[in-house]
């Protein structure tokens, strides 16, 4: 199979393919966007030039949000905080860690101990030099008993922060973390200015490259370009508005007519339409996100290991990437773990729609004709009840009836996700094995929404992904990490059939980087600072 | 006291006393929505002790009765009371007053209702009364289907359909109608065209075909027959005999189709981008925000019921037999 | 016993007159009804027929799937297939039945409550009932019906069931206003005095009196509640919240592909697959409303000389 993509790869390279016909080709073969050089190569642009205004519409927002970083939950703050702030860690558009306000990091050989250098001499927009203070505040600000903040639990392991000199900051680990500096990437984590032993968000003051003038929640956010940014080369507009565009049919008409330039997320049904307006490019690539089906393995029926072998075989994975996805994905293998993953398990074998297969773990499980409910809606995932259907279709083909009930979009999130037996569910995926591991599938998490705690297979992952977690190791690492792929693959409770591309269509006007992250959308949400009008 | 007086009083004290009922009503279905604001705004990653903890800073965990009066006596004050949102993670209270986040969206809101309502209350006056005039002719019968077609579109279809034509195809109009106060009057315009004309088109027929009914209605009547007989102009009779009588019926529709304007347009909101009030109301009701929620609500029904007592008031004022009772 | 025979006899021939009378006038009635009511008529029934008959004349099943999503128009498909690869032409004739059927049982459930309680308050006017069902009545309609619609879907989840009682009880309060004005103007008359004064049932002032009369402004009123019945749940299903899939209905296969419009320059089937249901829905809302327009013509004696 790696020959087929490597052949695919030259072809479109060489043009004798379109990126449809190749995204369709690699598509069939169940092949992964491996890091995501590819599909951006085709459109690598001359070097940056600087000025104009970038319009961005924006697929979220809400009328509720603000800049408080530890409530932000969407991809339109998640813009905003990238294009005014800094984090302390970055990650690039090809996937790897780089230090952003931080100049340096370094772990202690248990990777218990993390000491971060501070970069010298940064500013806020307000003139003031950013100090170990501000570090310190931002990150406590998280933590503590009375915070609120959606990554109070992420930032847990932290068992204490000090600073040491001027430009030095410790953290203590309560058990050692080899991924902690990717932690620190998080787009709730900006550093922002502290004011009287506080974190002072409200007036929305960063280090980042544009300067907010405007925002109107749920509306709009304008910026101008700050012009003592310290980031060599980046940030090159001179002004940016984000405008928050719910509406998919809103977001493409105001691409198509020209009243915005980058629109971040593209209904997968319209590309093939999009590809053929003559002012846009589409942007692809492959991401972090992905759809599943959480089986909670302590109700029967799924307490039946050979009952859910038997549903992960009937799931016929290329017509969902194909019809939900409209081919705008990757087939997933039952496990969390993306092929841009490095630590993606590639050597597993994909696992395919079996019927003969499904019928003789059905059999072997004594539950012919079992009938289940698979509770559904829209809100885990776009297409989330049509896809339901399909899994109905292909599973009735097997013996199993499986009925859909549609489940009520206000509060499902509370109320069915982890709670009802088997329901729709996504994750957008994190940046690394252990986060991503650790917040879904380890034994005490509250989200383990598969509830898979008990069994010998259980006892071993979570040990895996425990002495993973502190091997610095690069190498043996990835060998832990493959074998708790390979264990949650045959034996977890989740069916994960598909990760979505992130999909954006652009304005030929914009140029930029070849390596396009596929952390978030828009390049892992910092356009504004790393694209340009050519 | 004057009779028209009194009864203004005591549509008055009616519209109290259903302003009343409409604030038992929202309080009581809010309280029904499954979720509460931690929940809905920190969606999946709610964690039940976080969300507790927001519970009790928001005082969602007192009974109802005494949230609803310690509201009340918030709204007798003129205080709408402060929005959930903004609050901060930790220590920092950035939370806006509810008025603060209705004020700029309403505004916008009354921008796009008034602009709007200058083009329609002219055209269906101007088709009503034309039609009348030449009632049962070729142009009467073509502006009653052409406008019966039009009320029968759904409002995203005429949405769409306008978008096609004027950005899409003849790019006269942008199909972003993302406005916001500090832009002239001119940019106004222009950005909020197709917008405006959506629900123009929408609202027209409704006033249009009143007024012409209305006029025709009176044409029976002894004093219009009167009228006939001096041989006054048909021009002449239906706008100086038929229309001043007309008003009663036309003012309601018109009220009607103006409270409509204000509070009805959510899906010209969504399909345009237009940052009215009406998203903020949805906004507002996904996140459980429920201060928000009031605070809307109530303007609406004040809006409402305002707009009717006027409708009413010229009724009676344009109606001598009314103004002068026996 | 000669004259309660001739009694009998004189009923029947009158009861014969009544029903030839009654086919005569709707017969003298259809050959004057202007094109465009005929035409109304004619859409009407068709729909009707369409919506009885769907699983006859739909070539696939509601719901069933084929391989391929998005096939062109063609012999197979012959408006092609939507984004799971359902056959359209299918899901718009089962569209039929499911928004027709949905708009139909809402009029009709918020005819019988806001006319029943519209007669009641008449007939009780100005007492404590007419009093507080005006009051909740005006309550409701002060809210927008939309937003009111969208809170009740959340509370008590949606499916078609809650979806018809929530837009019935909206619904119910302007039907109310109308039937309780128009009933009022009757309650008043002599004859209903005369009528309760001779002893009559309440009930039977209310079916032999009131109903009678005040029937041709309610049926008029009943094509255009469904209208706009028709035209709410559309919008609803705009929005998301009105029926759900897998059912077919034409406001959500709007919305579905409602992108698909501006592409018109590039790919004319695909932009008139969105539009296809918009007709649906634009097309039996105008034949109901030209239905309506003219039958309030004709029961409403306008003078029609010129």
């Amino acid at each position: 199979m790696m020959q087929d993509i490597n052949k695919l790869e030259q072809m479109y390279k060489a043009g004798a393919i379109s990126r449809r016909e190749f995204m369709k080709r690699s598509a069939a073969i169940g092949m992964v966007l491996a890091g995501s050089g590819i599909m951006a190569a085709g459109s690598a642009q001359a070097a940056p030039k600087k000025g104009g205004r970038l319009r961005q519409g924006i697929g979220n927002g809400a009328t509720t949000d603000s800049l408080d970083p530890g409530t932000h939950n969407q991809g339109f703050t998640h813009n905003l905080v990238c294009s005014y702030a800094n984090s302390l860690t970055e990650v690039d558009g090809e996937g790897n860690l780089i230090p952003e306000l931080a100049e340096s990091y370094e772990g202690s050989v248990d990777a218990k101990t993390w000491i971060f250098k501070l970069r010298k001499g940064i500013e806020f927009h307000n003139g003031k030099t950013l100090t170990t203070d501000d570090v310190l505040a931002s990150i406590n600000f998280h933590r503590g008993k009375n915070s609120k903040s959606v990554v109070k639990e992420l930032l847990n392991p932290i068992e204490s922060i000090r600073k040491d000199g001027n430009n030095t900051i410790v953290f203590e680990l309560k058990s050692g973390s080899a991924d902690f500096p990717f932690l620190m990437s998080d787009y709730h984590i900006p550093i922002l200015p502290e004011k009287d032993g506080r974190l002072d968000w409200a007036a929305g003051i960063g280090t980042g490259g544009y300067i907010l003038q405007n925002y109107e929640p749920g509306v709009r956010a304008e910026f101008k370009r700050n012009p003592n940014y310290w980031k060599p080369g980046r940030a090159h507009f001179d002004e940016v508005e984000n405008i928050a565009i719910l509406d998919a049919t809103a977001r493409q008409n105001a691409i198509m007519n020209g009243d915005v330039d980058v629109i971040n997320t593209v209904d997968p049904k319209i590309v093939h339409l999009l590809t053929r307006v003559p002012n846009l490019k589409i942007l692809e690539v492959a991401g972090l996100l992905h759809y599943t089906f959480p089986m909670r393995v302590n109700v029967k029926p799924f307490d039946n290991p050979d009952l859910r072998m038997a549903i992960k075989l009937s799931v016929n994975r290329q017509e969902m990437v194909k019809k939900i996805l409209s081919g705008h994905g990757t087939l997933g293998n039952d496990h969390p773990i993306s092929a841009s993953n490095r630590h993606h398990a590639s050597n597993l074998p994909q696992r395919a729609y079996d019927p003969e297969k499904a019928k003789y773990f059905l059999k072997k499980s004594g539950m012919e004709g079992v009938n289940l409910q698979l509770s559904a809606s829209d809100v885990a995932f776009a297409g989330a009840v049509d896809a339901a259907l399909l899994l109905k279709a292909s599973a009735a083909k097997i013996g199993v009836n499986i009925d859909v009930v549609q489940e009520p979009k206000d509060g499902y999130w509370s109320n069915v996700w982890n709670k009802k037996p088997w329901c729709t569910a996504r994750s957008r995926g994190r940046a690394t094995t252990d986060w991503m591991l650790s917040l879904l599938y380890i034994r005490d998490q509250k989200w383990n929404d598969t509830a898979w705690r008990e069994g010998p297979e259980v006892d071993r992952f979570n040990e895996l992904v425990e002495i993973a977690r502190t091997e610095l190791d690069e190498a043996k690492r990835k060998a832990l990490y493959v074998e708790a792929q390979t264990i949650l693959h045959n034996h977890g409770g989740a069916v994960i059939p598909m990760f979505a591309n992130h999909i954006m269509a652009l304005s030929k006007k914009i140029g930029h980087d070849k390596a396009i992250s596929g952390n978030a959308e828009s390049d892992g949400n910092k356009s504004a600072e790393r694209w340009w009008f050519v | 006291m004057h009779p028209i007086f009194l009864t203004i009083m005591k549509r008055l004290g009616l519209s109290v006393l259903t302003l009343f009922i409409v604030s038992v009503i929202i309080f009581s279905t809010v309280e029904f929505l499954p979720g509460d604001f931690g929940q809905a705004i920190l969606g999946q990653a709610a964690l039940p002790d976080t969300v507790a903890a927001f519970r009790r800073e928001l005082g969602l965990d007192l009974p109802l009765h005494v949230r609803y009066f310690d509201w009340m006596g918030g709204v007798l004050t003129g205080d709408l009371g402060t929005s959930f949102s903004g609050r901060g993670t930790q220590g920092l209270d950035n939370s806006r007053p509810v008025i603060d986040l209705i004020a700029p969206r309403l505004s916008n809101t009354l921008f796009l209702a008034s602009f709007t309502a200058l083009i329609a209350i002219p055209l269906s006056l101007f088709l009503g009364i034309t039609t009348a005039l030449y009632r049962n002719s070729i142009y009467d019968r073509t502006v009653n289907t052409i406008t019966l077609t039009t009320i029968s579109f759904p409002e995203f279809f005429v949405a769409y359909l306008l978008v096609l034509i004027f950005a899409s195809f003849y790019k006269v109009f942008p199909s972003l109608a993302n406005i916001s106060p500090d832009m002239p009057l001119g940019e106004l315009i222009y950005r909020s065209a197709l917008p405006a004309l959506t629900l123009t088109l929408v609202i027209v027929a409704h006033m249009m075909r009143m007024t012409r009914a209305a006029i025709i209605n009176l044409l029976a009547n002894p004093y219009i027959e009167m009228a006939e007989f001096k041989g006054l102009s048909r021009v002449r009779i239906i706008l100086h005999h038929a229309l001043p009588n007309a008003w009663a019926p036309i003012v309601n529709v018109i009220a009607m189709n103006l409270a409509y304007l204000v509070v009805g347009v959510v899906i010209v909101e969504v399909v345009f981008v237009y940052p009215g009030i009406g998203q903020l109301m949805i906004d507002a009701v996904t996140a459980r925000d429920i201060p928000v929620i009031q605070g809307c609500v109530m303007f609406f029904a004040v809006t409402y019921i305002l707009l009717n007592l006027f409708a009413d008031i010229i009724s009676i004022i344009t109606n001598p037999r009314l103004l002068h009772p026996r | 016993m000669m004259s309660t025979d001739n009694r009998s006899t004189a009923a029947e021939v009158s009861q014969i007159k009544a029903r030839r009378s009654l086919m005569e006038n709707m017969l003298r009635g259809l050959r004057q009804a202007p094109p465009t009511a005929l035409f109304g008529m004619a859409v009407i029934f068709l729909y009707l027929m369409i919506a009885i008959f769907a699983p006859l004349i739909a070539p696939y099943g509601e719901s069933e799937v084929f391989p391929d999503a998005y096939a062109p128009w063609g012999e197979k498909f012959l408006l092609g297939t939507d984004q799971l690869g359902r056959d359209i032409h299918t899901r718009l004739i089962y569209g039929a039945r499911n928004t027709i059927g949905i708009a139909i049982a809402t009029t009709v459930l918020s005819f019988l409550i806001g006319g029943s309680l519209g007669l009641l308050a008449a007939i009780n006017h100005s007492g404590w009932l007419d009093q507080l069902l005006s009051r909740i009545v005006d309550a409701i309609m002060a809210i927008p019906s939309l937003v009111f619609a969208l809170m009740l879907l959340a509370v008590f989840g949606t499916n078609a069931f809650n979806l018809i009682i929530i837009i019935a009880v909206i619904d119910a309060t302007r039907v109310f206003r109308l039937t309780r004005a128009v009933a009022l103007n009757i309650v008043v008359m002599d004859y209903v005095e005369v009528a309760k004064l001779r002893g009559e049932k309440m009930g039977w002032i209310m079916r032999k009196e009131i109903l009678p009369n005040i029937t041709p402004p309610l049926v008029a009123e009943f094509g255009l509640r469904f209208c706009f019945v028709f035209l709410t749940i559309a919008g609803l299903s705009f929005l998301g919240v009105g029926i759900q899939p897998p059912t077919a209905d034409w406001g959500s296969m709007v919305r579905e592909n409602a992108g698909l419009i501006q592409f018109a320059e590039y790919d004319i089937t695909a932009a008139l697959t969105p539009l296809l249901p918009a007709c649906a829905i634009a097309l039996l809302a105008v034949a109901v409303n030209f239905v309506v327009d003219w039958f309030l013509h004709k029961t409403s004696g306008l003078r029609d000389e010129q």
